[in-house]
């Protein structure tokens, strides 16, 4: 009986950590539906990226109130681990304080994890206002309806939930400090949860005892219950924000990448002495190789890690001319209908097997539709404005060669300024040869 | 003002074994908008002035490809862009500028990829190395206190970061420059890139130029600067759309200089 605690809490361990690990081979395999990019380049330049943004948060601060409140969460997020740890620790060994021997650094920690804790709850409580009360634009679009929003708010009601548990924790192990019950070592140091401590005054030792340890347990178990809502939730940023900015792309944000396929097939049509025969007969797989994208797996596997990345913050959204002037195109949108169609297409292949069945579904018209796309004007205001380091203008164009290359579907006005180029080197009719006009014009 | 302007071809240049220092690349917008083709003759006069051996390719210039790749037409780009290149480094080009940021943007970044390798400058990085270098000035004080606003173009300010070089030649004009709220990298489209241009917009509340003028007058400007043909054209609309062009010019940076510079 004396081990029952221990031997229940590392089954909750075990089964929490490996739901997560099932959660992240899902999520691998699903990323890896994408095509091959290689991103293997400049290595140095990536890792300063990801410190920068990902471990700096230096784009957050862009807007500085929100991302005062951002820092403010993710320091506490990243301390307050320190303080799982122990948990951990404590609860396979049966011990309690394991850390205590480290004396007045031990004061220190908990003091600044109390701190940390009453920091993050003032955030996320402006952070509710800020969703809730104030309405904030950016979270009222169309995009945000239904399981956006309610994700966004339960993240918060978990973590108020959690700090509260830990202090209500703290508060009773402070009591039981005083009373000198056994096992409650004298350590510590309490600058919050001390203003709690009063409320259980008077209460008995067993008492003190059941409320320090549901609150102990509830903390550990929402901590692993949190963890596995992490694959479902906007929240698994606070992990792929982290790959997703070394990845980023390194590139000048107007430079598109020039698809080599069409390269191949240019050259072949520009040099007079090409052998048409010589040319490769498709690849390997025998499927005529497809230009642009119509579904997620023509997107590549950075593309894919972007849209699970997507914090659905609406910070690109909210500087999107196309947006801010009333057209349909939200670049958040397009992030997020990515990692829902790639979710479909996931739980398809889960049901099938291991093989996706065709659903009669795609990326294209199903999530997003050609008036989207079409209202884009290529100008990088939302990759500049992700803290993360999302391309949605790159999805954009995928899909804008698929509609062209693969289905001649665009708008008349821009068939007939690509007509103009192709016969007259110009997007307006004008002749080649009147090129130099504007010398002897006035 | 005199009109008269030197323009050699480097088909002239060749023939005569001569080989310039930058080649002057006019663009789509440069050689037949009636607008811009204001912008190509004045920065010519400029070229002109500081004496710099520069040279176009007049008749054997061809888009560079730009309004198709972003509409998503990456055959007909490279197609266009093969043809440039074979015909630059026939030439054995090394060094381009241009006055148009898609332009820029596309030699700069996108040619290299299909052999196309040149040193790349937008003309107003080119107009404030002149200046420095003195071989053009800007006396006079045509422009002294005028309040002047720059719309940042995207393909010159996020895509390629140039946000310094032309605010630094709107200051040399001793003028006044005034930030809208939203400027350099947090800039707004005028609503032409991405061969937006070439269509008509998608349906919405309003056009992205008219929003993008709304906060160019918010600073109230006498003279709203622009370092693109497309964004010069899309304010110029919407300064005409609110019936304000009488007291606000819209005017290239190229423009200001040789202004400035009584051409
Ligand atoms: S690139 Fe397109 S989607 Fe992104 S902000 Fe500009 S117009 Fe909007
Ligand atoms: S793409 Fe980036 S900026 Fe846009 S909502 Fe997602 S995280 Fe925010």
């Amino acid at each position: 009986m004396q081990y029952l605690p221990n031997i229940l809490f590392v089954i909750a361990l075990v089964l929490g950590i490996g739901f997560f690990a099932k959660n992240v081979k899902r999520l691998s395999r699903n990323i890896k539906l994408g095509r091959d990019v290689d991103v293997s380049d400049n290595k140095p330049q990536r890792w300063k990226n990801m410190a920068k943004i990902a471990l700096g948060q230096t784009k957050m601060v862009v807007r500085p109130i929100a991302g005062f409140l951002h820092i403010i969460v993710y320091v506490g997020f990243v301390i307050i681990n320190i303080e799982v740890l122990e948990i951990i620790l404590d609860g396979i060994l049966g011990t309690h304080r394991v850390f205590a021997p480290l004396g007045a650094l031990y004061d220190f920690l908990i003091a600044s994890f109390e701190v940390l804790a009453f920091l993050v709850i003032v955030a996320v409580v402006i952070f509710w206002l800020r969703r809730n009360v104030i309405k904030l634009q950016r979270f009222l679009k169309p995009e945000m309806k239904g399981w956006p929003k309610k994700d966004g708010n339960l993240i918060l009601y978990i973590e108020l939930v959690l700090m509260f548990l830990f202090l209500t924790m703290n508060a009773a192990d402070y009591q039981l400090q005083q009373l000198n019950v056994a096992h409650y070592t004298k350590a510590g140091m309490f600058p919050v949860s001390q203003f709690i401590a009063p409320l259980f005054e008077g209460l008995s030792t067993s008492t003190l005892i059941l409320i320090e340890r549901t609150a102990w347990w509830l903390h550990i178990l929402g901590i692993l219950a949190f963890l596995n809502y992490l694959y479902y939730s906007k929240h698994l940023h606070i992990l792929l924000a982290f790959p997703n900015t070394y990845y980023g792309s390194l590139r000048p944000q107007g430079q598109f990448d020039n698809l080599e396929s069409v390269t191949n097939e240019v050259k072949l049509m520009m040099d007079p002495d090409a052998d048409p025969f010589a040319a490769p007969v498709e690849d390997d797989a025998g499927e005529p190789e497809k230009f642009g994208a119509s579904d997620v797996s023509d997107l590549n596997w950075v593309q894919l890690l972007n849209a699970y990345t997507c914090t659905e913050c609406g910070r690109c959204t909210s500087e999107c001319p196309a947006n801010q002037t009333g057209k349909k195109l939200s670049p958040r949108k397009i992030m997020m209908d990515t990692r829902d169609r790639l979710e479909e297409v996931g739980k398809n292949i889960d049901a099938n097997k291991g093989k996706f069945t065709d659903d009669g579904k795609q990326l294209l018209n199903d999530y997003i539709t050609p008036e989207e796309l079409w209202a884009c004007t290529s100008c990088n205001a939302c990759v500049e404005a992700c803290p993360v380091s999302i391309d949605p203008l790159s999805i954009i164009m995928d899909m804008r060669r698929y509609l062209v290359m693969e289905q001649s579907a665009a708008p008349t006005d821009l068939n007939n300024m690509m007509g103009n180029i192709e016969n007259n080197g110009a997007p307006w009719p004008f002749n080649q040869m009147d090129r130099l006009n504007w010398v002897e014009e006035n | 003002m005199s009109n008269e302007i030197k323009v050699p071809t480097m088909a002239e240049l060749s023939a005569a074994g001569q080989q310039p220092e930058v080649l002057f690349w006019v663009g789509c917008a440069g050689s037949f908008d009636d607008r811009a083709k204001k912008i190509t003759k004045a920065f010519v006069k400029l070229l002109n002035k500081a004496n710099v051996n520069f040279a176009v390719l007049g008749t054997e210039e061809s888009c560079t490809g730009d309004p198709a790749k972003r509409a998503g037409n990456e055959f007909l780009f490279q197609m266009q862009a093969v043809t440039n290149i074979e015909v630059m480094n026939a030439y054995e080009i090394k060094k381009v500028v241009t006055a148009c940021p898609h332009c820029f943007n596309t030699i700069k970044n996108e040619y290299p990829g299909l052999g196309g390798n040149y040193e790349v400058v937008h003309h107003t990085q080119f107009l404030k190395q002149l200046l420095e270098e003195g071989k053009i000035s800007v006396e006079g004080g045509k422009f002294k206190g005028k309040r002047i606003t720059f719309h940042d173009p995207c393909y010159l300010g996020r895509a390629n970061n140039v946000y310094e070089a032309p605010r630094d030649l709107i200051r040399k004009l001793d003028a006044e420059l005034v930030e809208m709220k939203s400027c350099k990298s947090r800039g707004l489209c005028c609503g032409a890139g991405g061969a937006q241009m070439f269509k008509e917009p998608e349906k919405g509340n309003k056009d992205v130029n008219i929003e993008r003028t709304e906060q160019a007058l918010e600073t109230q400007p006498e003279i709203i600067a622009a370092g693109c043909p497309f964004c010069n054209t899309m304010m110029t609309d919407g300064v005409k759309n609110k019936e304000k062009e009488a007291s606000i010019a819209v005017m290239d940076i190229a423009e200001l200089i040789a202004t400035a510079e009584d051409l």
